[in-house]
């Protein structure tokens, strides 16, 4: 067997850090279990010389290890932590070469927990530029570390970085700062208390809440035989810390780095003239919005078109080619469909990270968190807000995800609370065919009725996100710190490298995670609808023919007969009926109400309920929109979907909470059932209001 | 009254003096706002927020609520 190190990437944001992860592991990496675990980890493997392997993670990018937000503080949580699995045998403290200062604050603290740690300064080939030289062998002697200049865009260096890290026992693990230096008395104090632990450790412990290990932070408070520290007089430490730190780097770096400004060309100037500039700024934004809704729901729909298509066929062709069987049908009327429900959202989901990740690798994203703040702000949000809101419109779950970055508390809350609003890929379908069914045709100002009503489902997914948003706000009692500290990188040409490792790995993610739930739904919602109690299940088809013998009906118009009769009296069609009082007033009858049971647990299964419900074999749109328009509302008499029940029915799909995914991530991101619960509740009651209010109008 | 960073306007250069105030953030330190360094209005969003400069050749946004915090000292060229 050979022997295995693990290696841990660090780095600020924006430094290209997962592009040296990308070059180090190619293909061989993973993110870590999603829906699962608290925090998505990057780990992949890269082969060293003399047969050694490295099993490297790519750590969340971050400032310093003074944590500001969640991602930061798993950085700290693992480096504090000599027992877990993946502590690293060395870190590679990843750099850019035009911000090579600010990027050595956190080298310097690496350094100071005394782990090997090699340094990597990166688009080395950007270098000349920006008039920028080095002395790296000046840097190597002051920094007490290995360097290895890299540029992933050339594809230079990423060998002399695996030789390095294959000598990581040769590495230095001399601190660069004395941290005792910025308290003498306090620090002496606490090293009489803690004789056998590391100086800075401990530091690191008392000035943030880490769990780590036996030391934990009242242990060290209580035990110490010195007057506590206010939080001020902590704060006021470390902001003495972080000078200090830039003091050696200015040192270090006064001989071994200059930088010619006169040959330094300048491009970002330019670009941020137009695009954070007041007016065209914002008018550059929304043209980039129109491109991306375009992509997703026009050009997207040529793919959707030919995977529905397929896994109708795939399931028609199987079919015919096994024998009749509940094996059969679980196969081809439960698993495949349930399967294409998830795949035919790819094409979208691919389209939305394809963007989101280019807009991020090229630096703009910051530009739109810097334009949007001010207006995000009004309603309790922040600038960083704009990410999740826009990515809901794909998927909620890696939405509520991308909201980590964002430091305060109150307002990263708020944002989760409200993303699910935004009108994601899974309500498409219902409101596709829903507005085809009950917006007439015809045109307004060259617009058709149906696009326009679409637009304004969209409108209402935003605005009602935004709302109440405000009332959050206003509401939620919760005192955070609300700091906003954004870096505007500089633009890049994005690697197509990284922008497709990214479309692969969030696309796969959303595949196996979200997918998962949507097939057990699919595989229970066939076996109540395939099943039922009694007489009038098991005898149905007896029933019916006795039913309509009179009526010379023709085998197939017979067979529908028995299917939906069978349907009524499963053990779906009885739940149905048990709660078809409380949905009558919003204008549904059983099979509706089924439909929106069914899609408690994801939105676009209602469409395939309703395929099922409605006896129709294939998943054909138009065959079920023609079934559904010919359905009668067994009361008030005329078309079940009329206008009012398909406005009160688009209402409550754009307001309830249907999606136990997005539950579960917002649990897992809140770490408590409280919120979920909650959005659960008011969302849905909410669409209940609304839905019964719109009917009763409009009947 | 000492001028802040609220009060920068386009164009103008300043040097950082102060950065004690306990309502600014560490990571705005760490990211290289450090008293002595150099600071210029890159840009800035409608109602003059946030605040998009150049530190010392670090570009960050900030809201203004955290820039008036952050005492400066104006540069006059010319």
């Amino acid at each position: 067997m050979s022997k295995q190190i693990n290696v841990a990437l660090i780095g600020n944001p924006n430094t290209g850090k997962t592009s040296v992860f990308n070059a180090l592991t190619g293909l061989n990496q993973k993110v870590g279990n999603y829906p699962g675990i608290t925090v998505e980890k990057k780990e992949g493997v890269c082969k060293l010389p003399r047969g050694v392997k490295a099993h490297i993670i790519d750590l969340p990018g971050t400032y310093s290890l003074n944590a500001s937000s969640l991602d930061e503080s798993v950085v700290i949580e693992l480096l504090l932590n000599q027992n877990n699995k993946d502590f690293p045998d060395i870190a590679v403290v990843v750099t850019d070469v035009e911000n090579l200062k600010r990027n050595l604050l956190i080298f310097t603290q690496i350094k100071d927990l005394q782990i090997p740690t090699i340094l990597v300064i990166n688009m080395a080939d950007r270098m000349s530029y920006k008039g920028i030289s080095l002395d790296i062998e000046h840097l190597e002697k002051e920094l007490q570390t290995k360097i290895a200049l890299v540029s992933t865009r050339k594809k230079q260096g990423i060998d002399e970085l695996k030789q390095l890290i294959s000598n990581y026992k040769d590495v230095s693990v001399k601190p660069c700062l004395d941290i005792a230096s910025i308290d003498v008395t306090y620090f002496e104090n606490l090293k009489k208390t803690f004789p056998n632990q590391l100086m800075y450790k401990l530091w690191l412990v008392i000035t943030q809440d880490v769990n780590f290990g036996k030391v934990d932070r009242n242990e060290v408070d209580a035990v110490a035989d010195f007057k506590t520290k206010t939080n001020a007089d902590l704060k006021r430490l470390q902001q003495k810390e972080t000078i200090k730190r830039y003091q050696f780097i200015n040192n270090v770096l006064k001989v071994g780095q200059t930088i010619d400004v006169t040959q330094a060309k300048d491009l970002r100037t330019k670009f941020d003239r137009i695009l954070t500039h007041k007016f065209w700024g914002y008018i550059i934004f929304f043209a980039i919005l129109l491109l991306i809704f375009q992509a997703i729901y026009d050009w997207a729909t040529v793919p959707m078109d030919f995977i529905d298509a397929s896994f109708a066929s795939l399931s028609e062709w199987l079919a015919n080619l096994l024998p009749d069987g509940a094996f059969t049908s679980l196969l081809t009327e439960g698993i495949i469909p349930g399967l294409g429900g998830i795949v035919i959202f790819i094409p979208q989901i691919a389209f939305l990270f394809l963007f989101i990740s280019i807009l991020e690798e090229s630096g703009y994203m910051s530009r739109v968190v810097f334009l949007m703040d001010r207006v995000m702000r009004r309603f309790g949000l922040s600038g960083k807000s704009v990410v999740p809101l826009i990515s809901g419109t794909a998927c909620a779950i890696p939405a509520i995800m991308a909201t980590r970055n964002i430091e305060s508390w109150k307002e990263r809350l708020i944002t989760i609370l409200v993303t699910p609003f935004t009108t994601c890929s899974a309500r498409l379908p219902v409101y596709l065919i829903i507005i085809a069914l009950v917006i007439p045709e015809g045109r307004f100002l060259g617009l058709s009725y149906q696009a326009l009503t679409l637009m304004l489902l969209y409108l209402i997914g935003f605005g009602t996100a935004v709302i109440s948003a405000y009332i959050l706000n206003k509401v939620l009692q919760i005192k955070s710190k609300s700091f906003f500290v954004v870096e505007m990188p500089n633009y890049k040409l994005p690697l197509f490298k990284n922008v497709v490792l990214t479309v692969v790995e969030k696309t796969k993610a959303f595949v196996f995670g979200a997918g998962k739930i949507i097939l057990a739904i699919s595989i229970v919602l066939w076996f109540l609808a395939s099943y039922g109690p009694g007489e009038q299940f098991n005898n149905a088809e007896e029933i019916v023919k006795t039913q309509f013998a009179s009526q010379n009906l023709s085998d197939e118009e017979l067979q529908n007969k028995i299917t939906s009769h069978k349907l009524e009296h499963s053990f779906i069609g009885i739940t149905g009926r048990a709660i078809e009082p409380v949905i009558r007033p919003l204008g549904y009858d059983w099979k509706i109400g089924i439909a929106i049971v069914s899609s408690f647990a994801a939105r676009e299964v209602f469409v395939g309920t309703l395929a099922t419900i409605y006896s129709v074999g294939s998943d054909d749109e138009e065959t079920i929109k023609n079934r559904m328009a010919g359905e009668v509302n067994p009361i008030l008499g005329g078309p079940l979907f009329n206008f009012a029940s398909g406005i009160s029915l688009l209402l409550f799909y754009a307001f309830a909470m249907q999606c136990m995914s997005t539950l579960a991530v917002v649990k897992r991101e809140t770490n408590s059932w409280k919120w979920p619960s909650l959005q659960l509740a008011l969302m849905s009651s909410f669409a209940y209001i609304v839905a019964l209010i719109a009917f009763q109008l409009l009947k | 009254m000492q001028d802040t960073l609220a009060h920068l306007k386009r164009g103008e250069d300043a040097i950082i003096t102060d950065v004690s105030s306990i309502h600014i953030p560490l990571k705005l330190l760490e990211m290289g706002c450090l008293p002595g360094n150099s600071v210029k209005l890159v840009q800035v969003a409608p109602f003059q927020d946030p605040m998009y400069l150049n530190i010392n050749g670090s570009h960050l946004a900030i809201r203004k609520e955290t820039a008036a915090h952050i005492l400066i000292e104006k540069v006059t060229n010319e």
